[in-house]
This record gives C-alpha cells, structure tokens and sequence, in this order.
C-alpha cells in the first residue's frame, strides 16, 4: 500500500496568538511549531497500517523552508520520506489543488490527514482534494481499518457515529481515537536525518480567499464569584444578569 | 442575489443551526432557496420560510436517505446551478463541512467556515472567520464569482417572522460513482439536546471523580434544559463517549451558557469554549485557570454545590 500523509506546521497548542505588521502577519516570535495533532493522529495510524501491511509513508507538507523540522520529526516518528512544495498555505482551495496534482502522478492508494489544521480550522482540504482527484473523502475518522483494497472505518457525527465501508483509493480526515500520538525516538530521530525531503516548486493556482486582517477578541470582564453557600444567588444572576435562563 | 442554503435536519425536524444559516442569508438580502435531502414532512420544511427563505427544494431520491457525501455534493452543485445562485451558505456541521469541501472544488468557489458576522461588500465581499480555534479571527476577502459561506452557531440571531415557504420537489443526475461509500449504520443518541446546536452546555472534567458521578451533571443539564460535555481525560478514560469531548481535539461550542465543573481550564480545553457568551465555573480550587476565562464562578466541592445549584433552578422554575 503506497500512503500520502499530509501534515501541516502549525503553533503549539499553548502558543500566545499575537499578531504584527498591522495585524496582517502571525508573530512567530518564541513560538513552538509543531505537527498539527489531528495530522499527528493520521500519521501514526499510517505508521501502523504500513507496519502490518507493508508498503510506502510519505509524508508532505505545503509550506515555506521553516516547516523543515516539523517534516523532519515526521520522518522520524515512521514516514519513509518527504515532500515540501515551496509555498505559503494561505488558502485552502489553493492547498487542496497542489496536493492533488502532486497526488495524481503518485498514484496513492490512501491519502489520510488531519481532520482541521489548528490555525485556520478550515477542515475543508480533505474534502476538496477528494473532489479533485474524483474519490471518496471521509471525515473526522476516528477509526480505519483495511483489508485488501476494503476498508471499514468509523466517523464521527453530531451525538455519535456513523460505520462505512469503501474501497481504496481514499482519503480520511483523521481524529482521535484513532491512533495514538507517537514520540519518535533516538533511533527515528536518527534515521529521519538521512530520509529523502524532496522540495518540489508548487504549481500555479489562483488563491480564493485573501487575507485582509487579523483580528484578537476582546478581553474578557472580571469574573464574578459566589460563595458556595449562596447559589440562589447564582440563579438571580443567571436570568437577571446573563439572561440564560 | 440569489443564495442557496443547505439545511438539514434531524427527528423530524429541520436543525435549529441550518435555520440559522438561512437567516443569515436572508440577512444578506439574497433571494434566499433552502434545499433539503432525505425524507422530513412538508410541514416542517416550512419552517425555513420563517427563518427568510422563499422556496424550500426537497430531494426525496430514496439513495439520499443517508448522508453520502460525494452525492450531496453533486445535488447540491446541480441545485446551484438550476436556481442560478452564486451563493452557498450552510452550518458547520460533520455533513456540511465535507459536502461544502467538495462543493468548492467542484464549482472553483472559495469556501470560508466559521464565519462570525455578515459579509462587509463594501469593497469586494469580505467575511470574519473565526480562526486559531476561537483565539482570534481573521477578515477574509474571497475572489472568486461563486462563494460558499460555512457559518459558526450564533453569528446571526435566528429570524422567526417570515412567511411559510413553498415546497418544491429538485431530482439530480446521479450516477454509481457518487454511491462509492456505504454507510452500514449509525450509532447515534435520540432525544437528548446534541451538543454543538446546545443554547446551555454542562461539561464535567477530571473532577468529577468517576462515570458513577455523571448523575448530577446529567440532572443539572436536564433542569437547564442542555448538552452534557466533558474535558478530553474523561473521553479518553471511557467515562464519557467521544462527541462530548469539548475542547481543541474534541467538539467547539458556542453556547449562550457553558457551565464547566471539575475542568481545571488548560487552554486547549478553553479553545473549544472561548466563544460562549457566558462562562459559569465550579472547581474546588480558587486558583484553577478555568475561573480567569468565566464570567462566573463558585469555589466549592462539585458534589455539593451541584446538587444544590440544581435544587435552587428547579425551586426558581416552580
Ligand atoms: C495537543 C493537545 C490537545 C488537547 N485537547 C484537549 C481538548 O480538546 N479538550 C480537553 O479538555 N483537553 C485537551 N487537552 C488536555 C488538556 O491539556 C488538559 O489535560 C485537560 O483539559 C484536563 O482535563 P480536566 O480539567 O478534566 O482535568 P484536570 O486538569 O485534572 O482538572 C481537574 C479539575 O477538577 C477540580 N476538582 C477536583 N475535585 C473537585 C471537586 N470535588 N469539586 C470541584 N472541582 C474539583 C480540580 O481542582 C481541577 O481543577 C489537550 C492536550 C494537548 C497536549
């Protein structure tokens, strides 16, 4: 099985969000970067499906030369080898269309990756690179197994799940539980530097969605305490204050 | 302008956050067509009439039943393109968000989701997304001719005074390769208030000791008439099932009310909550981190102050 995991660079989960040059630019300042964890879900239960079943990780990222060492600790987590294609992610459809050029002429069986990247939380470029290679693209998949060319997965759905079955090729875009997050060790972190990074030029694509302005929400009031002892007064405030109920 | 939304619908009824999105439409004064897959009575599409739509499209192919997404997508392109509407708009949702994808691709439409607030067309067609999961949104200007507007719950108020839509009967092409996936079953909860269309959300954490404990919360959601949450450990640990999971990796709520009890606050549990308008905390420790994001807050023992707080809202009720 030959399988595409397509990762994105993206801040820690507890990273500052700030913003500079008139709040059109992400202040990267002392900001970790990190692999997105939804595509960290897909990796490692790529990781596993290749350990059982043999076969191909490739992993690829859209992104400028700074996204190197999130690729490179993808490479050491279990990925075979890489692909950069030199650009900025800025917009989802223009995303979706290089890795779907890329993803013809490499003729994956399966391509998994993150149900949402967590910076702009699109959770569209699955679906969009589905359309585009005309093949099924199913998300959030919280489970994937695969037999042959059969695959049975579970997706999750508002107040539950939902069982499918379908064949290969594919797309999924993956939560948990659907693997385990992996920490590389020494002798992945060893290897990953000595793994092919291809970084290939990306091709042209109108971008659909200009980026105008970033914006912070405004800071939050005091908050109001109660003593335990006087919920009633809670409840005065929940409908008189809040209006909540 | 003439704006499509796609609307779904559960138990008989068309989703309170699809109403929302054609009230949005409405908003953006478009001549708004509503269109629904799948077997739900007339009556209840009208529904959508009140919420701004003039005509409501039913697909009743008995394929559709089920949410296959490639043939959505396809009916939806083709509905499009009958009504000649340049606009899509619809609810983020597990269907939506996947239909939509594949709807832009196939169209060439820039697709933006989780937008918060109505276009600004003053100069080119501008919209306000929601990004960094609720830490900061970003304007948006999309280019394309056709555009597809994911909206977050909330961004518009729901309108409820329009007139009953008329119902007509839409029939796509479809053809085999758009039934490629079979859905072979749905587990799913009946009857009980689903956590992303929630008004109230009563989320328990690590606190709250054991699944044994759920009781209280389950009766606090009950008499506030909300969803029941949980923090990632308690998904994780089975006491919980997975989508009510709130928080980064799990569902985002935005609710008019979160009450979070025995949830310490770490920020990728606050990224799933930071758009709720009000923030109610119960935690045992006065130093959680979860009290500096709330609007409200009690430091006590859960297994006291909830049982309490339930009494007084039924005493209050009555
Ligand atoms: C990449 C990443 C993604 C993550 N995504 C999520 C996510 O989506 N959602 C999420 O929730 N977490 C997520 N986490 C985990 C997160 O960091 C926290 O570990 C988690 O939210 C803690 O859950 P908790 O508050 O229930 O438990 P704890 O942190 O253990 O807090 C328990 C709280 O209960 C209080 N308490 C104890 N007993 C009582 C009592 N009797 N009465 C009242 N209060 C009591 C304590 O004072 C404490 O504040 C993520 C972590 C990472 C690294």
């Amino acid at each position: 099985m030959k399988i595409l995991v397509c990762i994105t660079h993206v801040p820690d989960t507890t990273a500052k969000i700030a913003f500079t040059d008139n709040n059109k630019k992400f202040d990267a300042n002392g900001v970790q970067f990190i692999i997105g964890p939804y595509d960290d879900y897909a990796l490692a239960r790529a990781v596993e499906l290749k350990e059982s079943s043999g076969g191909t990780l490739t992993v690829l990222n859209i992104g400028t030369s700074e996204t190197e060492p999130t690729i490179r600790k993808a490479l050491a987590i279990g990925a075979d080898d890489a692909i950069r294609i030199n650009a900025e992610p800025t917009d989802s459809l223009f995303v979706a269309k290089q890795i779907a050029v890329h993803a013809k002429e490499a003729n994956y069986d399966l391509i998994m990756m993150g149900r949402e990247s967590i910076d702009f939380n699109g959770g569209m470029v699955h679906g969009m690179v589905g359309e585009l290679l005309g093949i099924p693209a199913i998300s959030p998949v919280m489970k994937l197994d695969i037999e042959g060319d059969k695959a049975t997965m579970a997706r999750e759905i508002e107040g539950g799940k939902e069982y499918l079955e379908l064949s290969l090729p594919f797309i999924a875009g993956c939560q948990e539980p659907i693997a385990e997050w992996k920490i590389p060790n020494m002798r992945g972190i060893m290897s990953a530097r000595s793994k092919k990074l291809e970084v290939i030029e990306p091709v042209s694509a109108d971008v659909a969605g200009q980026l105008e302005q970033y914006e912070l929400p405004p800071a939050k009031g005091a908050v109001k305490m109660i003593d335990a002892d006087n919920v009633e007064e809670l409840v005065k405030l929940l409908k008189n204050e809040a209006k909540v109920i | 302008m003439s704006i499509l939304v796609f609307i779904e619908h559960a138990e008989g009824a068309v989703k309170k956050s699809s109403l929302e999105a054609v009230s949005y439409a409405a908003a953006m004064e478009g001549d708004v067509t509503a269109i629904a897959i799948g077997s739900i009575a007339e009556d209840a599409l009208k529904s959508a009439g009140k919420a701004g739509a003039s005509k409501v499209l039913h697909v009743t192919d008995e394929k559709l039943e089920k949410g296959i997404i490639q043939a959505y997508a396809n009916v939806i392109s083709q509905a499009m393109e009958k009504i000649g509407a340049n606009i899509l708009v619809l609810a983020k949702s597990s269907l939506g968000d996947p239909v939509a994808a594949r709807v832009s691709a196939k169209l060439d439409a820039g697709f933006v989701s989780n937008i918060v607030d109505l276009p600004d067309t003053s100069s080119g067609f501008q919209v306000k997304r929601s990004i960094y999961t609720g830490k900061a949104f970003a304007n948006v200007n999309i280019t394309t001719e056709k555009k597809i507007l994911g909206i977050k719950k909330n961004a518009v108020e729901l309108k409820e005074d329009g007139a009953d839509a008329s119902v007509e009967k839409f029939a796509a092409n479809l053809s085999d390769a758009d039934f490629n996936v079979k859905i072979t079953s749905q587990d799913k909860a009946t009857g009980e208030v689903l956590l992303p269309e929630a008004e109230i959300v009563v989320s328990g954490g690590r606190g709250m000791k054991g699944p044994e404990n759920w009781g209280m919360i389950e009766e606090l959601a009950k008499t506030l008439g909300a969803a029941t949450g949980c923090s990632k450990p308690v998904s994780d640990m089975g006491w919980r099932p997975h989508h009510e999971h709130v928080g980064q990796t799990g569902v985002k709520v935005s609710p008019q009310l979160y009450v979070a009890v025995g949830i310490s606050g770490a920020i990728q549990h606050l990224a799933g909550v930071n758009s709720s308008k009000n923030i109610l905390v119960i935690n045992k420790d006065a130093e959680a981190p979860f009290f500096s994001a709330a609007d409200y807050g009690i430091v006590g023992d859960a297994f006291e102050v909830v049982p309490k707080l339930t009494a007084a809202l039924k005493a209050a009720q009555n």
